[in-house]
């Protein structure tokens, strides 16, 4: 077993940097060229969109064995190492993020593991405030976005880092605005057995925190898991089960009003948005049956690695270095 | 006692839809991906002069290839490329279906707290999706 797991964490790598040292390579050539230069590269048209898609299918395997939402690992690493402008990257990201909820939300919410009452208000506020961030991202200079990305993903590598994780949270006593939008539930655990009440508290301070949350969601096109879990699972209490279910719902509210002011402003190219979206479902479909079989601990910190090569990239692209 | 906790009829209501949104939605973008792919239909901007559009910012590709935005792609929809924006649209709308059918739910339970916040959401997410909101551009 442990073989098998090292065997695929290196092949993981291994594709992964190959692909992205490839893609490295072509994009800055063509970087440095003019676009009418671009359009006559050696570089045939379907040889991007052919990538895109092996590259999001190897995504979507390691965000499920390293446990994150294709979305982060989607925008930095395609605007870092594809030629796409980070305008069409941050639309595709959002609907690659938005198809992976819309597909997960039906079972979590039958399951009860996702919860409508708790992610109801929350969906509210920060899909409004996806809009703002979204309609900011587009009007901002994008030398100005991509640092702004660049630092965004080194703070999400330290959230991944630091931030610990409570399966049970205890919250002595609901707060008023939670007790007055009866705000719990019961969720059956099926490896202990046994039903999980829970309540939350802090939730003023969770659905404030949600306003930061949802700009920086449409504003980079990352999906917003990272940030979502610790907020409902640390600061808020619940379940850790219950806050990544509810996460990965709420994924399709506010991830829905952000798309839109990127369709809606002619930043969705069909020719990336659709192979990345089938790459990342199968590659997701692909990871969840290896995770029933074995889960490579290094995968995690693969993933982190990915994202501070891929984060310190962005950083340098906005800053002209 | 039951150990599968049932979950609410209004939370149950939404999964469904939700569901069969998503299937229909699915079925749509890679449907109209093929017509595209195919040539089936003709592209709006040429396959092969698209590497020379996506490395733009959105603003200089849009000027470039007199593309309107909005839904202004539905006059377009004769065009391989825009044909796919339907599928990408019918995802993007779910969501707003699925308020809709839980929305006369949480007013029937008399939960009109609930019922206030769904229909700002379906209002929040009709105002993204009307094309209203433009940005200002680099």
């Amino acid at each position: 077993m442990m073989r098998g797991s090292a065997a695929l964490a290196l092949f993981i790598t291994i594709f992964l940097v190959a692909l992205s040292m490839t893609g490295y390579a072509v994009a800055s050539t063509e970087a440095t060229s003019a676009p009418a230069a671009v359009a006559s590269s050696n570089v045939p048209w379907w040889v991007w969109p052919l990538v895109l898609f092996v590259v999001t299918f190897l995504m979507g395997i390691v965000a499920v064995l390293g446990g994150v939402g294709g979305g982060v690992l989607f925008v930095p690493i395609i605007s870092g190492f594809f030629p796409f402008h980070l305008d069409f990257v941050r639309g595709a990201g959002l609907l690659v993020a938005l198809a992976g909820a819309l597909a997960a939300g039906p079972g979590l919410l039958k399951k009860n593991m996702a919860d409508l009452r708790l992610a109801l208000p929350v969906g509210v506020i920060a899909s409004a405030c996806a809009i703002v961030g979204a309609m900011i991202g587009l009007a901002l200079p994008t030398n100005v976005v991509q640092t702004a990305l660049g630092a965004a993903i080194l703070g999400i590598v330290g959230i991944m880092m630091m931030a610990k994780k409570s399966v049970y949270p205890e919250v002595k006593k609901p707060d008023a605005l939670s007790t007055a939008l009866r705000i719990n539930g019961i969720y059956y655990e099926m490896s202990s057995d046994h039903e999980v009440s829970w309540q939350i508290h802090r939730t003023p301070q969770g659905l404030a925190t949600f306003i930061v949350i949802g700009v920086m969601a449409g504003m980079f096109g990352l999906g917003a898991g990272w940030a979502n879990v610790p907020v409902l699972n640390l600061m808020m209490g619940a379940p850790l089960k219950v806050s990544v279910a509810t996460s990965k719902f709420l994924l399709s509210i506010t991830d829905t009003s952000a798309a839109w002011i990127y369709v809606n402003n002619g930043a969705v190219l069909p020719m990336m948005v659709v192979p990345s979206i089938i790459g990342i479902m199968l590659g997701s479909i692909v990871g969840v049956r290896i995770l029933a079989k074995t889960k490579p601990a290094a995968v995690r910190y693969i993933v982190i690695v990915m994202l501070l090569f891929a984060g310190g990239r962005a950083l340098m692209k906005g800053l002209g270095w | 006692m039951d150990k599968k906790i049932r979950a609410t009829e209004e939370q149950l209501a939404y999964a469904n839809i939700l569901e069969l949104g998503m299937k229909a939605g699915l079925l749509m973008l890679i449907v109209t991906f093929i017509i595209y792919l195919s040539g089936l239909l003709p592209a709006f901007v040429p396959v092969n002069d698209l590497p020379k559009y996506w490395s733009m910012p959105v603003k200089k590709y849009l000027a470039a290839t007199h593309i309107h935005t909005g839904w202004s792609w539905l006059y377009l929809l004769g065009k391989g490329d825009f044909l796919n924006f339907a599928g990408i649209a019918f995802l993007a709308g779910v969501t707003i279906l699925c308020y809709l059918r839980i929305i006369p739910i949480f007013f029937r339970k008399k939960d009109t707290i609930y019922g206030v916040l769904a229909i700002t959401e379906v209002l929040i997410l009709v105002l993204a999706a009307s094309g209203v909101l433009k940005s200002g551009g680099h």
